[in-house]
């Protein structure tokens, strides 16, 4: 506690100190402290000897922290009566937890948005992200993606009725919702030239849009829309997919031991057919043959 | 730490939310003082209905985080058929939360002045309404407008809560540039100098108004 | 609109758990950020060489800056200089930084608007500096400061919603999750929400309330009706 706080107050005065900075000192432009101090950092993080600390961190820790979706139906949602988040996120977290202690209870999971998760990751805050994360060169920058866990396509949520069918039926000034940080965002603004997608903070809030009538449609990733559909049968998916998004799983950038130790344990899965028994619960059909 | 390149290669998005940052401002600043002026004459008028409604509003209002004022217009009207779009809620949210705190200050000044004046100028023939345009109130404006200024810079800051109901201001482009960039320091420090630009000034003449009103007292 | 389901005893659990955390990270957050504004306040009134200037812009900066903003740099932009808070301590870092500086401000307009006639009564009759500040200036500012104090604690509460930005389990927060379930379960919720902010912090304006009362009749008789005081007092309503 103490220990904390005396933090809190030193962090206030770097807080004030790098504010006042940008607002009256714009012609200091002598920052060498500063990207000094980050570099080192980062250079510790991805040193060889850190490699693989990670795992045996993680098994001095006694468990596996791993940020998932708390909004997000058939991957990771709370439910109040249990206390629980459920999905399919978290039954693959669990597995690997699994595979590092021999006991799926040994992870604590920490709530995640599309915004946060990258610098929660870089923080330290988790081990792994697995929160319908899709794979993309961007983000490979950024972080370490494990192989493939699962196979969404950006789709379109409506109303039942709606005169939006697909794609084609988007202009550009139609209201499309999204959340902020999601790659979804992107691709239909690229594929519908002047569209500018509303953007909210979570599904949660983005969906209770959609709800309350502030948009013609949703657009995220397919797996993600169902989960909303089977929520609220007012609303469908409707035309199919317009992109291909494969959810990896991410860690922090240099962390290549946990990368392969996920990898092995998907393997596992999809060998042992575990992979496709926890598909089937959450999705509802067999996953697709490679 | 510093990187001007975030500013420079975003600077669409950064102006076009400082644009919107500024039109909330300005609607905000206009409607609370309408809403909080009328509000703070029904705290203070002869009718018990009036004084009774103006009390509520101004406890209810007063109360609650100005996130919920604001879901309560996003979400809560459109279960009424009305639909507003986040910037619109947003900037209603802030005019309604914003006039609780003006109204409160102006029956504040109003009451400061002395019962016994509209006493005298109702013996002088003046009627309510008169007494109250003619000597009242411009006694009352003097004492309010400090606080009233200091109301006006929270409703500035308080107008980034339309970045979470897809507002587009600056809180929202920022986090849009956030995205693109990955460089949190830069991109909100360079928030936060946009808002100063706003707030600077507005704390500075509200410090002047504060000094005037200390030496005049 | 659903008042049975959305109540159902697992969901007001978990609103409650909300709006425990609401209070913890209020409460952490008022103690704090009252140490660092009486602190900071009375170094700016006392016009410390270089010391006070470097308080004055510190605070002048975080008081004119948006809360949301602040705790967004706290969780999300602090990391990438090296600092790295849990949710709990990023939210109660960003709190303090910002209502400390406002009651960094209520503190100094308080001490400055004791009469001067009054310190330099003092100062002639042989107190020191020191003395006048500790004996005189103090004991009058801040009882002046009582009432605009509690309406910054009203508002730190109500800011605390605030948080809800980067996942902390408060009470919006765990409210945003119940309406999920359902869409008939908004006003519900909703209307729990408000009523649980408006109890606390309506018993917490009746309490400035009262001293507001016990302070305007001490100062009566001097015939001072609403100095700079009542300005400082609405100024920390936000």
């Amino acid at each position: 506690m103490k220990k904390n706080k005396l933090w809190g107050a030193g962090a206030t005065m770097l807080l004030a100190i790098a504010l006042v900075v940008s607002g009256c000192g714009a012609k200091n432009d002598n920052n060498g402290g500063g990207s000094a101090s980050n570099d080192s950092a980062s250079n510790g993080s991805a040193g060889g000897s850190e490699e693989s600390g990670i795992i045996k961190d993680i098994k001095d820790r006694g468990k596996l922290i791993v940020g998932v979706k708390y909004d997000t139906k058939l991957f990771g949602l709370k439910d109040t009566a249990s206390g629980n988040v459920e999905g399919f996120d978290i039954d693959i977290s669990k597995a690997i937890a699994k595979k590092i202690f021999g006991d799926e209870s040994k992870i604590e999971l920490k709530e995640v948005t599309s915004k946060t998760r990258i610098q929660m990751l870089d923080n330290g805050d988790i081990d792994l992200i697995v929160a319908t994360m899709t794979i993309t060169d961007e983000r490979k920058k950024q972080v370490d993606f494990s192989d493939v866990y699962f196979k969404a396509g950006q789709s379109l949520l409506v109303k039942q009725g709606s005169p939006i069918t697909g794609l084609k039926d988007i202009t550009k000034d139609s209201k499309v919702l999204g959340v902020k940080g999601a790659t979804s965002i992107k691709n239909i603004e690229d594929k519908v030239p002047g569209l500018r997608v509303m953007q909210f903070e979570n599904y949660q809030e983005a969906f209770a849009a959609l709800k309350a009538g502030k948009g013609d449609t949703l657009t995220t990733d397919n797996a993600i829309l169902y989960g909303m559909a089977k929520q609220d049968p007012g609303y469908t998916v409707v035309g199919g997919t317009f992109t291909d998004e494969p959810y990896g799983i991410a860690a922090k950038k240099g962390n290549t031991d946990l990368v392969a130790l996920v990898n092995e344990t998907l393997k596992e899965m999809k060998d042992s057919g575990e992979y496709a028994t926890i598909y089937e619960k959450w999705i509802g059909e067999k996953p697709p043959t490679e | 730490m510093l990187d001007f390149s975030v500013l420079t290669n975003n600077i669409d998005d950064y102006l076009e939310g400082f644009k919107y940052t500024i039109y909330a401002s300005l609607l905000g600043l206009a409607g609370s003082f309408v809403l909080g002026t009328l509000i703070a004459v029904f705290r203070i008028s002869p009718f018990a209905a009036l004084r009774g409604f103006g009390t509520a509003y101004v406890e209810f209002f007063r109360n609650i985080p100005l996130l919920l004022v604001v879901f309560l217009f996003y979400y809560g009207l459109s279960s009424f058929g009305l639909q507003l779009d986040g910037f619109t809620s947003g900037t209603l949210g802030l005019m309604v939360y914003t006039s609780s705190f003006i109204a409160e200050a102006i029956r504040a000044g109003i009451q400061s002045v002395p019962a016994g004046q509209m006493e005298a100028a109702r013996s002088t023939g003046l009627t309510y309404v008169q007494a109250m345009r003619f000597i009242i109130l411009p006694q009352a404006v003097r004492i309010v407008i400090p606080p009233i200024s200091n109301q006006f810079l929270n409703l500035v800051k308080n107008s980034s809560i339309l970045g979470v109901f897809a507002g587009l201001d600056l809180m929202y482009f920022g986090d849009q540039v956030n995205l693109d960039t990955y460089d949190a320091v830069s991109t909100y420090l360079f928030v936060g100098m946009f808002y100063l630009i706003l707030t600077f000034p507005l704390a500075y003449a509200t410090r002047v108004l504060e000094r005037r009103m200390a030496n005049a007292a | 609109m659903d008042f049975g389901g959305a109540y159902s005893w697992h969901n007001l659990r978990f609103i409650l758990e909300g709006f425990g955390y609401t209070l913890k990270l209020a409460f952490v957050a008022i103690i704090l950020s009252f140490v660092l504004g009486v602190a900071s306040g009375v170094i700016r009134y006392a016009r410390i060489p270089v010391l006070s200037a470097i308080v004055g812009a510190i605070v002048e900066t975080l008081r004119n800056l948006p809360l949301l903003l602040l705790i967004l740099f706290a969780y999300i932009a602090l990391p990438q200089m090296g600092i790295k808070l849990s949710i709990f301590w990023a939210s109660v870092l960003a709190l303090t930084a910002f209502e400390a500086a406002m009651i960094s401000e209520i503190v100094r307009s308080g001490l400055a608007s004791v009469h001067k006639g009054l310190i330099e009564a003092a100062r002639s009759s042989g107190l020191t500096y020191i003395q006048t500040l500790r004996h005189i200036i103090l004991p009058i500012g801040l009882r002046r400061m009582v009432p605009p104090t509690v309406s910054q604690f009203i508002s730190l509460l109500k800011d605390t919603s605030l948080a809800v930005i980067i996942s902390a389990p408060e009470l919006m927060h765990n409210v945003g999750i119940v309406r999920g379930q359902q869409e008939s379960y908004f006003f519900p919720v909703i209307f729990l929400a408000a009523l649980l902010y408006f109890l606390v912090n309506y018993g917490l304006s009746l309490l400035s309330k009262r001293l507001e009362v016990n302070e305007g009749a001490r100062r009566k008789p001097t015939g001072k009706k609403a100095g700079p005081g009542a300005g400082t007092k609405a100024a920390a309503e936000a």
